[in-house]
């Protein structure tokens, strides 16, 4: 790993520290037994505080989960650098694209 | 006999970065499922029911709550990373670990307490 992405993993983790708190406690606040679409949606629609949060989340996530599948396929798998580089980049859109979807469908649509 | 090389695989710290690394791992399977679970709300709000009614089964309570303890010892894990790198050594780098390990499975107990 250089210099460059040991950097974006770290600020990224730190970023998520208090991100994932939230996430956490927002999970225990929602969870129940029988927990509705309804009762998502009508904390999330239209919510731009909602909206900034889950979208940085999925930012931050997208390019810690990015570099650390890069190592772990570097030093694990049988691709060399460049190929688990070339995963990692793959991986790493297709995860923000799918979170900015999921941000989309849960606060804007 | 334990080869000489491998001897430090059963430290408590050794598998506190085996933790984190497969938890890390695990976790970023699972994201493009949760996102695409999230997803199904742009098809509407029944779309997005009908997949809820399908995790009130008790097996995928039981995987959520595995998630949950995934998220919180990667959290957990990942902070004593930071603090180890960015601030004065501690001792007690073990004990830590393990109460990270510890605290995640007490958080991921009452995460199950109040699903079921």
């Amino acid at each position: 790993m250089n210099v460059r992405l040991y950097l974006w993993q770290r600020a990224t983790a730190a970023l998520m520290v208090p991100l994932v708190l939230v996430h956490i406690a927002v999970i225990f606040y929602a969870a129940r037994n029988g927990m509705t679409a309804a009762d998502i949606l009508s904390r999330t629609h239209g919510s731009i505080v909602w909206a900034s949060y889950y979208g940085l989340f999925v930012a931050a996530a997208s390019i810690h989960a990015a570099i650390g599948v890069r190592n772990v396929l570097a030093e694990w798998s049988p691709l060399k650098d460049r190929g688990a580089s070339q995963f990692a980049i793959v991986f790493g859109f297709l995860l923000a694209g799918l979170g900015a979807r999921a941000v989309f469908a849960v606060v804007l649509s | 006999m334990i080869a000489r090389g491998a001897m430090h695989r059963g430290s408590a710290l050794w598998i506190a970065a085996l933790v984190h690394r497969l938890s890390g791992l695990a976790l970023a399977i699972f994201l493009p499922l949760h996102f695409l679970a999230l997803g199904l709300a742009i098809d509407g709000e029944a779309k997005l029911e009908g997949f809820l009614r399908w995790t009130d089964q008790p097996l995928v309570k039981f995987a959520e709550g595995g998630l949950i303890f995934l998220l919180t010892v990667h959290l957990l894990g990942g902070l004593r990373v930071l603090v180890i790198e960015n601030f004065d050594w501690r001792d007690g780098q073990k004990q830590l670990a393990t109460l990270a390990a510890a605290l995640s499975a007490i958080i991921a107990f009452f995460f199950l307490a109040r699903v079921f």
